[in-house]
């Protein structure tokens, strides 16, 4: 092909100008010139190596999946290392933050963290950030939410870093084989899709090609070996467990007898559990019902629990949508099931994207740290007014499904559940149908067929106000939380719209 | 159609347990001062139980008080304290005699005129937990007009009666007896704890026999057996249609004037309708088995 | 009622409270909560504390409230009974307690 000049010479046409001519395969791509290289061109021998290679500059934004919850090893060590290199002013754009990501307060205060998008945050960082420990507020969002403020272009992801039990050197990944399984890498196949540079920490490397390849190879740009990027034990904290605490157990039964009697429990219907010991729990009072009725789920959707995966394995739930895998159980059926489907949560819950599979649920069973009496649901702020929950999925599912069920003691310790007015909105009030406590359930008045067959079920069907009023009766009347004027924390709707702010809590 | 299925105990030195209780659907509540406390916490159980037995939140529930036996130097403090907070019902445990329970009553009714309580309002409750006690039942379920029931305590009657917890074999006589007892007097009968949570399938094995038997109720250690038992409790689908239509056919004949009452051409007799009356009222009370 | 003794009662186990009673070290009642409800419910526990010690006749105390969520009647019998624990009343005054 030495003769392309000649081949081109005397072709005279406007639609020419500006095309390069031909100069040889490699000239764009010259790692194909070289065997070893095109297979090993991804893979970098350090951490720094790949952040270099990806052009992290000062005032850019990074990203992580917070798939092994309190087990993550890898947002706090790569955030050290960026401390080391020296970077400052990053934005960091975590799915989420949990108690184990409280070393970050240091590098918030060193500066080498300037902004946060998250989820959701706990233990000390949480503390720290309620207290005023950033200029700038943190902007809390859902999991769909994420994704749309992505999609608009508000949060633009520079470089993801992503932890994953297994890659090949081409990049293809996945969280269900090797020593560290996560499950379903939901969170991370947005970032792999969305970010400037993808950046794999794998904690083994595998022949190729890896399958499934949940992260696939045209969307990576460097792979590199990690020791450990996660401890799968500590996903279920809190999560998983069957709860025996007999008061929980009676607002699962509560709940359960809600799902069974609301009208949308038929041959086919869908379902979500959000995590928590009575949502999960309501889980295993639906089989008995579910066999009564002789009918079976098309699909479960959200956070997986074994509990959910128990009632796949017994014919119960045809189809698992796993963005999150809460357990081992669930992770070892995504593994397993060829009906057990891996999402995105752009897949799950964007309200960008162009269709989710929250609008597909029928009944959802969330949790609550609080509920007012406009059904306005709190599951960020504690009755302290200090940040200590998340977002997660929430205000997603609560807007997709046909009944949003919220499941919560009506009294915390000496502290009231239901509220005249939560310390923080998440999930607006006209998204809940049903809130189930241990002295009763209420359902929302722009619900009244609900109520309806409810009652007719035999329900202890109390108004809101009665719920409240009850609370504060064997409580006292608590005295409001005093906040000074800095804000916080931004609330995010999933739509990107904001529709609270968290205040800094005085003393 | 007042039902007493399940006396749920409630430890009294447990404050947590005393604060958030009342959300469970028990028949009656047993704040228990007795072996659930220890020693040294005697004083201050008393107390968290008589400001619980004022809460608002037990107004509407049957409230149980087991106190210490008046021997001890509990027993009477005991008494002056959930008698005075309004207590529905006190439990006496290790009752052997119609003189222990003759001995309580006496102090309740000093402590109702004390405190300005309505005399004979304070019901008793005996609990037998020895030989003697099970021979003595009759006696001592007849031995008071305010005796409500008399209940069984398993525990400290098998040591008496040299011998342990098992298939139920050991407790056969004592649980008829006292049965009978309570059915001579009028008054109801509770069966023994069963003391193992997690084994559902003992508990429910254990509640079909003393339903058999024809027990009122059971004391339960916990929460998550106060279903179980309603359930086991309630009558069966099967029970309630034939009892409906037995009630039905009565009424038929009644209004046709005719003095014998018959179903499927076979004769009903007086006590199959009163056993159905009663299937229905307690249909209607508790629901039917699931 | 004369405080004589130091005492203690109640645990420090959810919904209930720990509560310190000891002599006055000055004339006067001197009292200390600590609550993990303190920001919702602190005036109400202290205005709880005095009017069920002042029902007792304690006037001249040190008074220590560990609360970890406690309902007003637990709050009451705690601090009755570590009251009695600590005074040199024989008898209990019934109608003080209610």
């Amino acid at each position: 092909m030495n003769d392309i000049a000649d081949r081109l010479a005397g072709a005279s046409t406007p639609a020419l100008a500006g095309l390069e001519p031909y100069a040889g395969f490699a000239a764009k791509t010259p790692y194909l010139a070289s065997r070893e290289e095109k297979r090993s061109r991804k893979l970098c021998a350090s951490l720094e190596e790949a952040v270099r290679k990806a052009g992290l500059a000062d005032g850019m934004t990074i990203s992580f999946h917070h798939a092994f919850r309190e087990g993550d090893k890898t947002i706090n060590d790569v955030v050290a290392a960026l401390a080391t290199m020296g970077f400052k002013n990053l934005t960091l754009a975590s799915s989420s933050l949990l108690s184990c990501n409280a070393p970050l307060i240091e590098h918030i205060k060193s500066g080498v963290i300037s902004r946060i998008y998250t989820s959701g945050m706990r233990g000390k960082l949480a503390e720290a950030l309620s207290h005023g420990l950033m200029d700038e507020p943190v902007n809390i969002h859902s999991h769909g939410g994420r994704v749309a403020l992505i999609q608009s272009g508000e949060l633009k992801i520079d470089v993801a870093f992503l932890g994953v039990s297994t890659a090949d050197d081409f990049g293809n990944a996945n969280g269900v084989s090797g020593r560290s399984r996560c499950g379903s890498l939901g969170y991370a196949m947005v970032d792999a899709q969305f970010a400037a540079k993808v950046v794999l920490l794998a904690e083994e490397i595998v022949p190729f090609p890896n399958a499934p390849a949940s992260i696939r190879h045209d969307q990576v740009d460097f792979v590199v070996k990690v020791d450990q990027i996660g401890d799968p034990s500590k996903i279920s904290i809190g999560a998983a467990r069957i709860t025996s605490n007999p008061r929980e157990l009676l607002i699962a039964k509560f709940a359960a007898d809600v799902v069974e009697h609301c009208g949308f429990f038929e041959q086919g219907f869908s379902l979500q559990t959000g995590s928590g010991a009575s949502a999960t729990a309501v889980t295993r009072f639906i089989e008995n019902r579910m066999r009564k009725r002789g009918i079976t789920a098309s699909f479960a959707l959200g956070g997986i629990t074994g509990s959910i995966v128990d009632l796949h394995k017994k014919g119960l739930i045809e189809t698992i949508i796993d963005t999150q895998s809460f357990d081992a159980d669930a992770a070892e059926s995504l593994r397993t099931s060829p009906r057990h489907l891996e999402v995105s949560t752009n897949q799950y819950a964007s309200p960008r994207g162009k269709a989710a599979y929250v609008d597909q649920v029928d009944i959802v069973v969330l949790s609550a740290l609080e509920v007012d009496l406009d059904f306005n649901v709190n599951v960020i702020t504690g009755s302290d007014g200090v940040m200590r929950g998340a977002s997660g999925g929430h205000s997603d599912v609560a807007a997709g499904a046909n009944l949003a069920i919220v499941v919560a003691p009506l009294i915390r310790s000496r502290i009231p559940t239901v509220v005249r007015r939560v310390n923080t909105v998440v999930t607006p009030g006209e998204c809940i149908g049903v809130l189930v406590t241990d002295h009763g359930v209420a359902v929302n008045p722009a619900r009244p067929e609900v109520a309806e067959r409810l009652k007719a079920a035999g329900l202890p069907v109390l108004s809101i106000e009665e719920l409240h009023e009850r609370a504060v009766s064997i409580t006292g009347e608590p005295r409001p939380i005093e906040y000074l004027d800095k804000v916080v924390g931004i609330v995010r709707y999933r739509d990107g719209t904001v529709i609270d702010v968290v205040r800094q809590v005085k003393g | 159609m007042t039902l007493r299925r399940s006396m749920l105990f409630l430890p009294g030195s447990n404050a947590a347990m005393l604060s958030t209780a009342f959300v469970f659907e028990a028949d009656s509540f047993m704040f228990d001062l007795e072996d659930a406390v220890s020693l040294r916490e005697k004083d201050t159980a008393r107390l968290l139980v008589y400001h619980a037995l004022k809460m608002p939140a037990y107004a509407k529930r049957e409230k149980v008080v087991r106190i210490n036996p008046l021997s001890t130097p509990f027993g009477r403090l005991d008494l002056e304290a959930v008698v005075r907070a309004g207590v529905d019902v006190v439990r006496l445990p290790k009752t052997d005699t119609a003189e222990d329970v003759a001995d309580l009553e006496t102090e309740v009714e000093r402590i109702e005129r004390a405190c300005g309580r309505e005399v004979g309002s304070t019901r008793l409750m005996a609990a037998i937990e020895s030989a003697s006690g099970v021979v003595n039942a009759l006696a001592i379920a007849k031995a008071s007009p305010r005796i409500m029931g008399i209940a069984l305590a398993g525990f400290d009657y098998v040591m008496d009666m040299q011998t342990q917890r098992g298939d139920g074999t050991e407790l056969f006589y004592a649980r008829c007896a006292v049965l009978h007892a309570a059915r001579a007097a009028r008054v109801d009968a509770f069966d023994v704890v069963f003391g193992d949570v997690n084994d559902e399938a003992g508990f429910l094995k254990e509640v079909d026999l003393i339903k058999r038997l024809g027990f009122t109720g059971k004391s339960l250690i916990n929460p998550r057996q106060i279903e179980l038992l309603h359930n086991a409790f309630a009558p069966a689908q099967e029970e309630v249609d034939y009892a409906r239509r037995v009630v039905a056919a009565a009424a038929q004949a009644e209004e046709k004037g005719l003095g014998v009452v018959s179903l499927n051409g076979k004769m009903v007799d007086a006590p199959v309708i009163a056993m159905a009356e009663r299937v229905l009222q307690r249909a209607a009370a508790s629901g039917v088995r699931q | 009622m004369n405080i004589v003794r130091d005492s203690i009662a109640g645990t420090l186990e959810s919904n209930d409270l720990l509560v310190k009673v000891s002599p006055a070290q000055d004339e006067g009642l001197e009292l200390h909560v600590n609550s993990e409800v303190i920001h919702q419910f602190g005036a109400q526990i202290e205005a709880v504390v005095r009017e069920t010690l002042s029902r007792l006749g304690v006037t001249n105390a040190l008074v220590l409230i560990e609360d970890k969520g406690a309902l007003d009647c637990s709050i009451r019998a705690r601090v009755q009974a570590a009251v009695l624990r600590a005074s040199d009343a024989t008898g209990i005054d019934w109608e003080a307690l209610s």
